[in-house]
């Protein structure tokens, strides 16, 4: 989002010095659209230029002092005025004074906390961005320039399958089974439903995926079901002592990683919901929570000493530990 | 770091299945027909009754094999009952025809053999969905409707 206002003497931009080789990552905007921005880690160092060109060459463009900030924040839908910043950093490029020809100011954020995911939702969003100011007396000339930042994690130690039996009194009862609690957001959930008594007429039976947003705190929680999935996992009825398989891919969902009270402002969490619909249409539903987490590319023998302070932050895995004595090793060597 | 390039996406083990739970008869087998219409009574005191019949293997039903004659208002009073004391949404029942009640009409008003076969389609669509509904099963007015000789209105509403 970039100010303009008439008559504006002075156009402001920013430009990463890693503009070429950082990679961009697809992020949803507000409005659904998708669009692409430079993709950050937790630890990276944030680097560039703020360029300020001035509009007519000749003319003197007095100024309040120029600055750069590194802003992470949370916005909620139906408080904007107020936003919630977690990560604030500045970095002044300019004292106070006049410019008579365009310049180029350097600024480095060196190794920048990015405790979150950047996320937009239904009723709240989470973001990052540089925003270079010339400050002035009247009308700022201002450019925001938004990055999006991905959490990553490592293979959780603890990932036990979730196991149930479940039903109504003498009309249904079934066990339902699925590998793992916690699955990445390209993985697999493999499960199985066993059917130990079936006295309806069922037709058929779906899975489907849930995403509850939350918002707010205390007596004003907002949550907001989105039902991301849904697949049909069986057609026709089913008898006792049958084994109906799951097998769901995830790559193919629009899914954010599992957040949980994020910055005490909102929550993102998923559900797979178990439906059995009968001859009637009625429906018979078993919810459970599932834990969603990002993984990170394939871990190069190298990787750059940042990227590893990054992975180490959320599972300080023997893996990630190694990473970061190899990379040491690398850099000195 | 060694992770798996390709997702183990092996089915979960399951106990093969009982070949007499396989090919046996299901456990779910509950049917009901409404048919039968006859004439009951004599000029304007006539009334319609059906015959229902519910054949099931459903336990919590006494008799496997049952058959009642019921008339629209015993419908009405299984609606009412159940909207009463279980937790359900009750279906609908096909409508009451009050106009097919008023005098002078040119056809057969409430005794017309296409209002009487919509009618009994109707009462066996809803009670079908009725008897097939877990929080109804266990009511005492759907085991007295559908198993027992006549309704008793006095009766005790409760669970069985």
């Amino acid at each position: 989002m970039s100010f303009f206002s008439f008559g504006q003497s002075a156009d402001i931009d920013v430009v990463l010095n890693d503009a070429e080789t950082r990679k961009k990552a697809e992020h949803k905007t507000e409005d659904g659209k998708k669009d692409k921005y430079f993709l950050f880690y937790d630890g990276e160092t944030v680097s560039g230029k703020v360029n300020v060109t001035l509009k007519n060459p000749g003319k003197r463009l007095e100024h309040q002092g120029i600055k750069i900030e590194f802003v992470g924040q949370i916005e909620l839908y139906y408080d904007r005025g107020n936003h919630h910043e977690f990560v604030s950093l500045v970095k002044d490029l300019a004292r106070p004074g006049e410019m008579t020809q365009s310049q180029t100011f350097d600024f480095e954020f060196t190794h920048v906390e990015k405790p979150y995911e950047s996320y937009t939702g239904q009723n709240v969003k989470l973001r990052y961005f540089l925003r270079a100011t010339v400050i002035r007396r009247l009308n700022d000339i201002s450019k925001e320039m938004d990055i999006v930042v991905h959490t990553l994690s490592t293979y959780p130690e603890l990932n036990s399958s979730i196991k149930m039996e479940v039903g109504i009194e003498d009309c249904l009862h079934i066990e339902f089974e699925y590998n793992k609690s916690k699955y990445h957001l390209k993985d697999v959930i493999v499960g199985k439903i066993y059917f130990l008594l079936v006295r309806i007429k069922i037709k058929h039976m779906e899975i489907d995926i849930i995403k509850r947003e939350t918002t707010g705190t205390g007596p004003s929680v907002y949550h907001e079901n989105d039902t991301i999935a849904k697949y049909e996992i069986m057609d026709g009825a089913p008898v006792r002592g049958e084994s109906i398989p799951i097998r769901l891919f995830l790559a193919g969902y629009d899914l954010t990683p599992t957040m949980r009270d994020i910055n005490k402002k909102f929550s993102v969490r998923y559900y797979l919901n178990l439906v059995l619909i009968d001859e009637e249409e009625r429906r018979y539903f078993k919810q459970q929570e599932i834990t969603l987490w990002r993984k990170g590319d394939v871990v190069r023998k190298s990787m750059s000493h940042q990227a590893a302070i990054a992975s180490q932050r959320f599972e300080g895995s023997a893996a990630s530990e190694s990473a970061l004595e190899q990379a040491a090793k690398e850099e000195s060597g | 770091m060694t992770e798996p390039t390709v997702a183990d996406t092996r089915r979960l083990h399951s106990k093969p299945q009982d070949l007499n739970d396989a090919y046996g008869p299901p456990s779910n087998f509950l049917e009901i027909d409404v048919y039968d219409p006859q004439i009951v009574g004599v000029g304007r005191h006539r009334y319609t009754t059906y015959e229902v019949r519910m054949r099931t293997n459903l336990p919590i039903f006494k008799l496997k094999d049952s058959c009642v004659r019921r008339r629209y208002s015993d419908f009405e009073w299984l609606k009412n009952e159940l909207e009463r004391d279980s937790k359900i949404v009750v279906p609908t029942l096909p409508g009451k025809a009050l106009k097919r009640q008023l005098p002078f009409r040119g056809d057969e008003g409430l005794f017309e053999e296409g209002f009487i076969e919509e009618r009994r389609s109707g009462l066996e669509q809803f009670i079908n969905k009725i008897a097939g509904h877990p929080l109804a099963q266990n009511e005492r007015c759907l085991h007295m409707f559908l198993q027992e000789e006549s309704i008793d209105r006095n009766y005790i509403p409760g669970k069985v």
